[in-house]
């Protein structure tokens, strides 16, 4: 069975995102630009579904500007065995990318996709699911476990109150949550096996997918600022304070 | 332009989730002088369709009620929302894992594009949400003719929860859509707990790394049991194991904003912020005075918590 796994470019998780003066965005030049963390755990998945016999071919696609092809090298370091990237400078929304990669899973016919459930820049926790719709495909959306067996695949879920298990019929849908594994790192020489495995660039315009925005960023800007209130000296103080000055107990 | 709110419930009650939804799907019909009709989806969900038609503010609701239902997958409950999507301009849902789930299949088969998370109702097409894990707050206008939203519980203050005293709404039965009939719900294994759930809860206790081990959240737990308190955690906490991953508050967790929320060995990393910094009153009890917590703590208590937690159980009595 091929996989398909993609993989998004974000400012890394461990930057403090500053919004722009301007108010059109956040900052991203000269900002450490890394694997999206839930793409690095479909990544990590797919390939430990390799390692247990159940997958055949890692193929990762990532949809961005040329720089998405560093992306895509780590993806291969990790493990996957080829790679494609739908260049384009524009930043596509949830229902284009899903659009996109719709597109590149009627030419490979993998029998899963495994997709981050969300992207930590625009938090919308949308491709995966609007994928499988758009595919007509059952979907295993915020996994934290994932059993693939004869035609069926089991997925753990993440849900509000616990967990709960649904099960698919491949081909299918897989998001993932942070639980579901640990990624690796990649090996020094796995990055330079890395750099002889196949990357296919395509052009956005080939895909055939309308790309004009939706929604309208009317304006970006940085969150209210709470204040810090006062210490106090003791837990007694404390509990009066929360009796008699705040009132919430 | 009629606005239809699918309602999350389980059969014989209604999520709290779900009047923060029609929170904001009030703030929308009064803009847009238009009605609210609720879809209840569920197995012998006649007394959660019940609570909400006698609710001031809902015009209809529309019941699903079949056996098959019981807990309906995303492919089912996108189905049933298409079936009825001629009706209706907006469709919306709370942000929690239910929403999530199916609510971008149905923008994806409608077209359109899903505003997620929406924290405020700016006009008919235009919402505010938070992005890079509520470090920045986009203001963003939908083009599209009909509206996919989800709506972070937190971001409204909970609406149509009266009642509306001249007796009930309609309630339409409605036949089952068919789905794609490729998924099954399998089981489930929910965090059995006595205490108020996270989301809904007037006071939240939460332990972070410096709770040190599993064994020491009972310290947390006497407390939360004398306040009427849920018990939550920080990612740090449940990455080391201390406690499951339903506790999480945080980014990547549950968004909460209690009355009074009481962090307890809590660093305060930006992305446990991101989930509770909308709490009314937040005390931070660290015994590192330099933890970031403080910086939004209405009351700071520098203190170690294995000293400062006995006490507090002691003082409340």
């Amino acid at each position: 069975m091929k996989i398909l796994v993609a993989v998004k470019r974000v400012i890394d998780a461990n930057v403090k995102v500053r919004v722009k003066s301007d108010n059109t965005g956040v900052e991203t030049a000269n900002v450490k630009l890394s694997m999206n963390p839930f793409c690095e755990i479909a990544v990590e998945e797919a390939i430990r579904l390799k390692e247990k016999g159940v997958a055949t071919e890692i193929v990762a696609v990532s949809i961005g500007p040329a720089q998405a092809q560093e992306t895509l090298r780590t993806a291969l370091a990790l493990g996957a065995d080829r790679a494609i990237l739908v260049e384009t400078d524009q930043e596509l929304e949830s229902l284009a990318v899903a659009q996109v990669l719709q597109g590149i899973v009627n030419d490979e016919q993998p029998g899963l996709v495994i997709l981050g459930k969300q992207s930590i820049d625009s938090d919308n926790n949308q491709t995966g699911q609007m994928l499988a719709a758009l595919l007509d495909w059952p979907q295993g959306t915020f996994a934290s476990k994932v059993d693939v067996a004869d035609s069926k695949v089991q997925v753990t879920r993440e849900i509000d109150g616990g967990l709960e298990t649904v099960e698919l019929q491949i081909p299918a849908i897989v998001t993932t949550d942070l639980r579901l594994n640990e990624p690796r790192f990649a090996s020094l020489p796995n990055i330079m096996k890395a750099k002889r495995k196949p990357l296919d660039i395509k052009a956005i315009a080939d895909t055939g997918v309308d790309i004009t925005p939706h929604l309208e960023v009317l304006s970006v800007e940085p969150p209210a600022i709470r204040e810090a209130g006062v210490k106090v000296e003791s837990v007694t103080e404390l509990v009066e304070k929360l009796r008699n000055e705040a009132k919430v107990i | 332009m009629t606005i239809l709110v699918i309602a999350e419930h389980e059969n014989s009650a209604v999520h709290a989730a779900t009047y923060n939804t029609l929170g904001a799907a009030a703030q929308l019909s009064q803009k847009l002088n238009q009605d609210i009709h609720v879809l209840v989806m569920g197995s012998q969900a006649e007394p959660a369709a019940n609570e909400l038609a006698a609710k001031a503010g809902i015009a209809k609701v529309l019941l699903v009620d079949n056996e098959s239902c019981v807990n309906a997958t995303a492919e089912q409950i996108s189905a049933q929302v298409l079936s009825l999507a001629d009706n209706y301009d907006y469709f919306m849902a709370p942000a929690s894992t239910y929403g999530k789930n199916f609510m971008p299949r149905v923008a994806a088969k409608l077209g359109v594009a899903q505003l997620s998370e929406i924290i405020e109702v700016v006009d008919a097409d235009t919402f505010k949400r938070p992005v890079y894990a509520g470090n920045a707050i986009a203001t963003v206008k939908s083009r599209d003719p009909k509206k996919a939203i989800t709506v972070r519980s937190t971001g409204f203050d909970a609406a149509c929860n009266e009642e509306s005293g001249d007796g009930s709404c309609d309630i339409e039965k409605v036949e089952i859509a068919s789905d794609l009939g490729m998924s099954k719900f399998v089981g489930q294994e929910l965090t059995k707990s006595e205490r108020p759930e996270l989301t809904s809860a007037k006071i939240i206790v939460s332990g972070g790394r410096g709770m040190q081990s599993g064994d020491n959240f009972h310290l947390l737990e006497a407390i939360a049991d004398k306040l009427g308190a849920a018990v939550g955690a920080s990612r740090a906490a449940v990455d080391a194991g201390f406690v499951p991953n339903d506790y999480q508050v945080g980014q990547t967790g549950k968004i909460v904003a209690p009355e009074l929320y009481i962090a307890v060995g809590i660093s305060g990393a930006i992305q446990h912020l991101a989930g509770m910094k909308d709490s009314k009153v937040i005390v931070a009890i660290n015994k590192d005075e330099e933890a970031p917590i403080f910086s939004v703590a209405d009351y700071g208590l520098v203190m170690d918590l294995f000293k400062a937690l006995p006490e507090l159980n002691e003082v409340l009595g």
